[in-house]
């Protein structure tokens, strides 16, 4: 029997560029920053003073009664899977044929410091019946499950950074496997409150470039000093190609497959040897089955960390060898800041769109590029990816050790 | 002021057009929560909390489950409240 394959027909996003997928598009070509100082009363004497929160805020395009009941992961969900459902066409399908696979990395800390607060100021009583619901790291993919009555199942793939690119593989295998004929997949993320950051601050992950926010996100820059936290999130419509073509689906890339491996090496260090990286490249491959020739563009990783960048670039070159010489590899996160669990799922959103455009967003804030970086990486302005058959890569790491790496290919008919 | 029954139900109206985000128009002592306002068992909760820092009453969980309608939550309140 063939293999069941792939493709994506619904993009949809809230992130710190913009509101949805077109907007955010618009400023990732443009090169504009999403990082921002924050505007919050505890922010302004934290130690960090500035992340990337969405561009749209939530009460912007949502009821009142329904984002009480939602964490803002979850709220960030709702919205990014609406817009995704929506540019698919709405898709008339037996529900049991539906799934849906949203990560969150750290899932509603919001809701449950805030509902601490609430305890500890006026008790017990007080404390909301919706915490459980709107903390649960998998009420992203529950609420947006319940919504579009998905009944092939519903899951949360958790391994940090890497959680939302984890998902769209899990999407990936769920539609193959023949659970499933639609897949709505993606990651979203909302940590940026005090407790989170001043957690990432004390691990010095976070850069603490406070006079000048815009430029703090500068992966492969020789002055890089850490991530920028971002917010908002990102859903993909996976569906099976022949389920697309029989309803006339608009089809943006083909999903051709994914490899995964963790590192042994660390909590939170990535191990510099990028055995791990290399492995999960080789893997995806594999999975893909597709000629190392075709393989010209790269969303990285790459969250702006001192050690991190280069571990990661020397391991894309180790898998790749001399056919890195074709890759032009960008580091979107230089714009929309690190939506943690989010990353993995807009950043495969960008790569759906390289292929569909044909066109490589940049690299911004690189001034000095790092000498230990040998990667062709696109800096400043977009580039036009080779017409014809072309794939991609996204690669995404998490705390723990976990490697994802997903290969898009562009749809030729 | 004194916990009539006029008095009770627009503070419940209001309780409930805050949790529930319906039309305050639609509230009245016949409609029931669960079915007519779409108030769901942890909306209740909230709505019960809500109305007891309100009017300064204990609503104990035996008595939330016999509310069926507003009227019965009005009526449970004048006749506890102070």
């Amino acid at each position: 029997m063939t293999r069941r394959r792939v493709v994506v027909t619904g993009l949809g996003a809230t992130t710190p560029l913009g509101g949805d997928v077109s907007s955010t598009w618009e400023a990732l070509l443009a090169g504009k920053s999403g990082v921002r100082k924050l505007e919050d009363e505890w922010a302004q004497t934290a130690s960090v003073t500035f992340a990337a929160r969405v561009a749209v805020d939530p009460s912007e395009v949502m009821e009142r009664v329904e984002m009480r009941r939602l964490d803002r992961s979850e709220q960030f969900a709702m919205i990014a899977s609406r817009e995704a459902w929506k540019d698919a066409g709405s898709p008339d399908i037996d529900k049991e044929r539906l799934g849906v696979v949203i990560a969150s990395g750290i899932g509603g800390v919001i809701t449950m410091l805030d509902q601490y607060d609430v305890l500890k100021e006026k008790g017990a009583r007080f404390v909301s019946p919706h915490t459980v619901p709107m903390l649960m790291p998998n009420g992203p993919a529950a609420n947006v499950g319940l919504e579009l009555q998905a009944r092939a199942g519903v899951h949360t793939p958790v391994s940090a950074c890497a959680s939302g690119a984890e998902a769209a593989g899990y999407a990936l295998e769920m539609i193959r496997n023949n659970r499933a004929d639609i897949v709505v997949t993606g990651g979203v993320e909302a940590a940026i409150h005090e407790l989170p950051m001043s957690g990432f601050a004390s691990m010095k992950a976070l850069s603490t470039r406070n006079d000048d926010p815009a430029k703090a996100s500068r992966p492969y820059d020789k002055d890089r000093d850490g991530f920028v936290l971002g917010e908002g999130g990102g859903v993909l419509v996976f569906e099976e190609l022949e389920h697309a073509k029989a309803r006339g689906a608009k089809i943006y890339a083909e999903v051709m497959g994914q490899g995964l491996t963790s590192d042994g090496y660390h909590i939170a260090a990535p191990d510099p040897e990028g055995q791990g990286v290399t492995r999960a490249v080789k893997l995806a491959l594999a999975d893909a089955g597709i000629p190392l020739s075709e393989i010209v563009h790269l969303n990285a990783h790459a969250t702006s960390t001192p050690a991190g960048d280069v571990a990661e670039a020397n391991a894309l070159a180790n898998a790749l060898g001399s056919d890195i010489s074709h890759v032009a590899v960008s580091a979107t996160k230089s714009m929309t800041g690190h939506l943690l669990g989010g990353a993995g799922a807009i950043e495969s959103i960008f790569c759906v769109l390289a292929m569909y455009h044909h066109k490589a967003p940049p690299t911004i804030n690189i001034e000095n590029l790092d000498e230990a970086v040998t990667v062709d990486v696109v800096r400043d302005v977009p580039r036009d990816l080779p017409q014809g058959s072309i794939a991609c890569l996204n690669d995404s790491f998490g705390f723990g050790g976990h490697n994802v790496v997903l290969v898009f290919r562009s749809y030729e008919g | 002021m004194a916990l009539t029954v006029d008095v009770v139900l627009a503070g419940i109206k209001e309780i409930v057009v805050e949790v529930a985000g319906i039309d305050a128009g639609i509230i009245a002592m016949d409609k029931k929560f669960t079915d007519d306002l779409d108030v769901d068992s942890l909306s209740m909760v909230e709505v019960v909390v809500a109305a007891e820092e309100k009017f300064g009453v204990k609503i104990p969980d035996e008595e939330v489950t016999k509310m069926a309608t507003v009227g019965d939550a009005v009526n449970f309140i004048v006749a506890n409240g102070k």
